[in-house]
């Protein structure tokens, strides 16, 4: 064994190391979310309630307000008064998860603090695994597994930092990330090898890098869709009299309006559409160089137009009356599931050129894209 | 603002105001009920048309579209690979035919598929004439006045100023041009637009997925691929004839092949030595020395598996490879009756291979009879041992190479007109060499060896010599440029689409009652953001140092409040954000 390869082997075993620390740590972090909510179900916010409840007091529509303190006449600057636009219910966000209970906002930021711990040791597991076979860490399901949760906690906390209204999010993107890296570990886990020269290509390194920000970023959005559906029901059963129970109370009345979310899963979801529609050509590319066509209807291929297709017509949906609201969310959910067959799907049970053992060109199996 | 329903009040007296204002913030076409229409073929016409180019009914397809899709991925497609669709024609009786007549195992061109993408692009087209119009018709125009009650707009502020209404105009104007507003004064306020970009970039979308369809079909009406298996030593010259097997678009002809020759000089295959993926190639590549056209100057290239050889609108694909032993037949006398390198075709990933040695002419038999020879040669790169009971490769390379040949004689019937396989034997007319217990003569050769066959019947050598073969696969397909052309423009314009607001702001200046000037400003977006609010206080600051505020004219009052509203929720009156809607 040259010594290269020694190198590589102990960079392998430190990767490893670091995935199962960060694991450990969204452990943490999970448990410190849940209590976050726990804590946080103690203060009883109902401001969903109070604002649709027929019984509800007419709420002031937040006025111009030019103030005069005494006779010193120090005026203050003109202020932009927003209104929701007609036949939209005005429901104010809610809180976040601590429901605005101290302890419990405490041990929200002490999840995030656990969080970005964990992404930094599993960005150094992915990092440490891509010097170990010196490619890019996505040759097999295992690297693609843990890029990709780290890369949608990145998303996550880049939100955080770009001051987004996110972190109500913390505790269902930790449950999947752990879930995900779980089944990475103990399922896919493959020993780091290098890749089949058919996967040579720096077009390859543009064409998954991307479709792995994609899907991190489409699955953020899928989160803001579903949350969205929930929360839209309980307004819907609110203003339609109705009761929900405690549950969902104490926990819907804690995330944004439904119209917020249903904004923020749209802005998601429209800012990568671009980004996938390139993904894709940077794919037909990639193909035309290496198999001799830029098209082939490949599985792989055909679920990512499907994919793309699907969000366009969630974009399309939108702006056509009668499919806006949930109609559309639907919609995007589905578009998010035809992206996750085409990745764990088309992997498992449809056998193609993306995993293929073409005569003389050896395997490419177990290959993300 | 995310408006989950449609303002449908009929307008009236303001809110006929307020629509102008909001109204063709987009070229979205306009919602109509699928209502029936009156009689008549030229009634009936409208009414399909639109239908057919509504936003609802291009939805629908687009959903049917990714529909229609799906079973291509789930069922083997003849464009794909055929021997799977054979075996599932083998494995359905009951099925295989009722695919057949839905065209499922092609689904990409069959009617039905093409019938929705044809209809929607119709659609598309018919979406975007008249939206291009209609944009070009807003260029010219100017941005609506502004509607008489801006406090109804999704963002307002308003303030008091000493400045003359005059003076405040000039400013909004002057500042809302600098920050390349389209503004001009209508009556008693400043009306601007700006996002235009945003409505271009969504028509070039539209046009470039077009343009990227056209490129799409032209490629495949006159694509053309082929394939050339070549050992190491051999050239190709691009004819049709020189090719194994040639697919091509159903408006190719054959003068449209790019001329073009090459030689293969040398094929290099490296594998990985140890670890999980023993075996896995590591690097392909084969040499080649090529000319252009019918005799233009000898060049030489290395052709890889990701990176072709383009020559004109040709590329060369490293696609295939495999091993070519040299074998030598020599008759019952000595006399060299075949020798050549036979490419074998491989089986498995370590490329145990398998094909004939056909020797058709020029082999007499002992007994001076002309006859021709058969071999079934099945071969290893690397022998895993006579004690291992396997005779499949252990390894890729060439590391213990070992070829078992067994023996016929007769009638290949090579001549029946019905063209061969090279690596099939018809053995209908063939007799088996038998060994001494009277089975089939068979025997395991290393580089170099010879086997006799029984009775004078001549002898095979397997040489030393082990060849390699490259196969390669010429595709042209032209269209490709406007493709690529076609997709960049579409990214821009989707960027351009999705990441640019066009919005509106008003800004009006009148003098109230007490002679002191009343701002106020209002700004409308057609699609949610918070970019719109932002942005009027932005605009609202700036014009405020030029006309700042002035004391309240009631000094009792802590705060005043606008038009006070206290029905919001029930508002008819309100502008939703996305105001188009509104026509
Ligand atoms: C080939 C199929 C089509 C695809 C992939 C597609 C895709 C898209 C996408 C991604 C958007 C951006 C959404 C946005 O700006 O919010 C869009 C917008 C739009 N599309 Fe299409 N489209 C297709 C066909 C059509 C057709 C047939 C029509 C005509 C009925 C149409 C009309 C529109 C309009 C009016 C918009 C702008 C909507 C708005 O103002 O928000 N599209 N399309």
């Amino acid at each position: 064994m040259t010594l290269a390869a020694a190198t590589n082997e102990n960079l392998a075993e430190i990767s490893n190391v670091l995935i199962y620390s960060a694991m450990a740590v969204y452990t943490l972090a999970f448990f410190a979310y849940i209590a976050e909510w726990l804590l946080g179900s103690r203060s009883k916010v109902a401001r969903t309630a109070s604002a649709l409840t027929p019984a509800a007091e007419p709420r002031k529509v937040p006025a111009v307000t030019v103030n005069q303190a005494g006779g010193t006449a120090v005026l203050e600057r003109p202020k932009v008064v927003v209104r929701a636009a007609s036949g939209t219910r005005d429901v104010p966000d809610g809180p976040g998860a601590h429901g605005g209970d101290e302890q419990g906002d405490l041990y929200g930021r002490i999840a995030i603090s656990l969080t970005v711990l964990a992404f930094a040791l599993a960005f150094g597991g992915v990092l440490t695994r891509a010097l170990s076979v010196e490619r890019a860490p996505w040759g097999n399901m295992y690297e693609f597994n843990i890029t990709f949760s780290t890369t949608a906690v990145g998303v996550y906390l880049l939100l955080l930092a770009l001051k987004k209204n996110v972190r109500w999010l913390g505790l269902f993107l930790t449950t999947t990330v752990l879930l995900d890296l779980g089944l990475a570990v103990t399922v896919l886990y493959t020993e780091s090898d290098q890749l089949v020269p058919a996967l040579h290509s720096y077009w390859l390194y543009i064409h998954v890098s991307t479709a792995i920000l994609c899907g991190a970023v489409f699955y953020v959005g899928a989160f803001g869709v579903l949350m969205y559906l929930f929360k839209d029901s309980y307004e819907n059963k609110l203003a339609n009299g109705g009761r929900p129970g405690t549950f969902a109370t104490s926990v819907l009345e804690r995330l944004p309006a439904s119209a917020s979310l249903d904004k923020f899963a749209y802005r998601v979801n429209a800012a990568v559409f671009p980004l996938w529609t390139f993904t894709i050509i940077a794919g037909a590319i990639w193909a035309g160089d290496a198999w001799g066509r830029y098209w082939g209807w490949d599985p792989k291929e055909v679920w990512s137009f499907i994919t793309w297709v699907a969000y366009a017509g969630y974009l399309h949906a939108r702006a056509t009356a009668g499919w806006k609201g949930r109609k559309a969310a639907y919609l995007a959910l589905l578009a998010f599931g035809c992206w996750l067959f085409n990745y764990y799907g088309v992997n498992i049970f449809v056998s193609g050129k993306h995993s293929y053992a073409d005569v003389g060109l050896g395997a490419l199996q177990s290959v993300g894209f | 603002m995310s408006d989950t329903t449609t303002d449908t009040t009929p307008a009236t007296g303001e809110d006929q105001d307020l629509g102008a204002a909001g109204a063709q913030l987009s070229t979205a076409p306009r919602e109509e009920p699928p209502n029936l229409p009156a009689l008549g073929v030229v009634g009936w016409a409208r009414w399909f048309w639109r239908q057919l180019t509504s936003m609802r009914v291009a939805l629908l397809l687009l959903l049917l579209l990714s529909l229609g899709a799906i079973p291509g991925s789930l069922i083997p497609q003849t464009g794909i690979d055929e021997t799977k669709v054979a075996d599932f024609r083998d494995q359905h009786d009951i099925l295989a035919p009722i695919y057949d007549k839905l065209g499922l195992f092609n689904v990409y061109s069959s009617v039905w598929f093409s019938a929705i993408y044809i209809l929607l692009f119709v659609s598309l087209i018919g979406c975007i004439v008249p939206r291009t119009w209609q944009f070009v018709g807003q260029l010219r125009g100017r941005p609506p006045g502004a509607p008489r009650r801006l406090t109804r707009l999704p963002a307002h502020t308003t303030w008091r100023t000493e400045a003359e209404p005059e003076q405040v105009r000039a400013a909004a104007l002057d500042l809302l041009k600098k920050r390349r507003f389209r503004a001009h004064v209508v009556g008693d306020a400043v009306a601007a637009e700006k996002g235009y970009l945003r409505e271009v970039g969504n028509l070039l979308f539209h046009i470039a997925l077009i343009v990227m369809l056209i490129a799409f079909a032209w490629g495949q009406l006159f694509k053309s691929e082929g394939n050339k298996l070549i050992v190491e030593g051999d050239g190709f010259s691009n004819t049709l004839t020189q090719y194994d097997d040639f697919k091509s678009g159903n408006l190719f002809t054959n003068d449209d092949l790019v001329p073009f020759s090459f030689d293969v000089k040398e094929f290099t295959g490296t594998y990985e030595r140890s670890g999980p993926n023993k075996g896995t190639p590591r690097t392909y590549e084969s040499e080649v020395t090529y000319t252009e056209g019918a005799d233009g100057a000898r060049k030489s290239a290395l052709i890889e598996v990701n990176k072709p050889l383009e020559i004109g609108d040709a590329k060369v694909y490293l696609v295939s490879h495999g091993y070519a032993p040299v074998v030598t037949v020599r008759d019952g006398k000595g006399k060299i009756v075949y020798q050549d390198a036979v490419p074998l075709l491989p089986l498995d990933a370590n490329v145990t291979s398998s094909g004939v040695v056909k020797v058709l002419d020029g082999y007499r038999n002992p007994d001076g009879k002309k006859e021709q020879l058969g071999f079934n040669a099945f071969f290893v790169p690397t022998f895993g041992g006579s004690a291992s009971g396997t005779m499949l490769s252990q390894f890729p390379a060439l590391d213990y190479p070992v070829l078992a040949l067994s023996a016929y004689h007769g009638d290949l019937k090579a001549d029946s007109g019905i063209p061969q396989s090279v690596y099939q034997m018809d053995k209908s007319k063939m007799k088996e060499f038998k060994d001494a217990k009277g089975e089939l003569f068979k025997k395991l050769l290393m580089p170099g060896e010879t086997m006799t066959l029984p009775n004078g019947a001549g002898s095979v050598t397997f040489e030393k010599d082990i060849k390699e073969w490259a196969g390669f696969q010429v595709v042209q397909e032209p269209g490709g440029g406007w493709a690529l052309a076609g997709a960049v423009v579409a990214i821009a314009g989707l960027a351009a689409s999705l990441f640019i607001q066009r919005r509106r702001v008003w800004v009006r200046a009148v003098e109230g009652p007490d002679g002191v000037t009343v701002v106020e400003m209002a700004g409308l977006g057609r699609s949610e953001s918070a970019k719109v609010p932002e942005e009027l206080g932005e605009l609202a600051e700036l014009i405020y140092d030029r006309a700042p505020g002035a004391p309240d004219p009631r000094p009792d009052d802590d705060t005043t409040s606008g038009p006070t509203d206290t029905d919001t929720d029930t508002d008819p009156e309100a502008v939703p954000a996305e105001g188009a809607e509104q026509q």
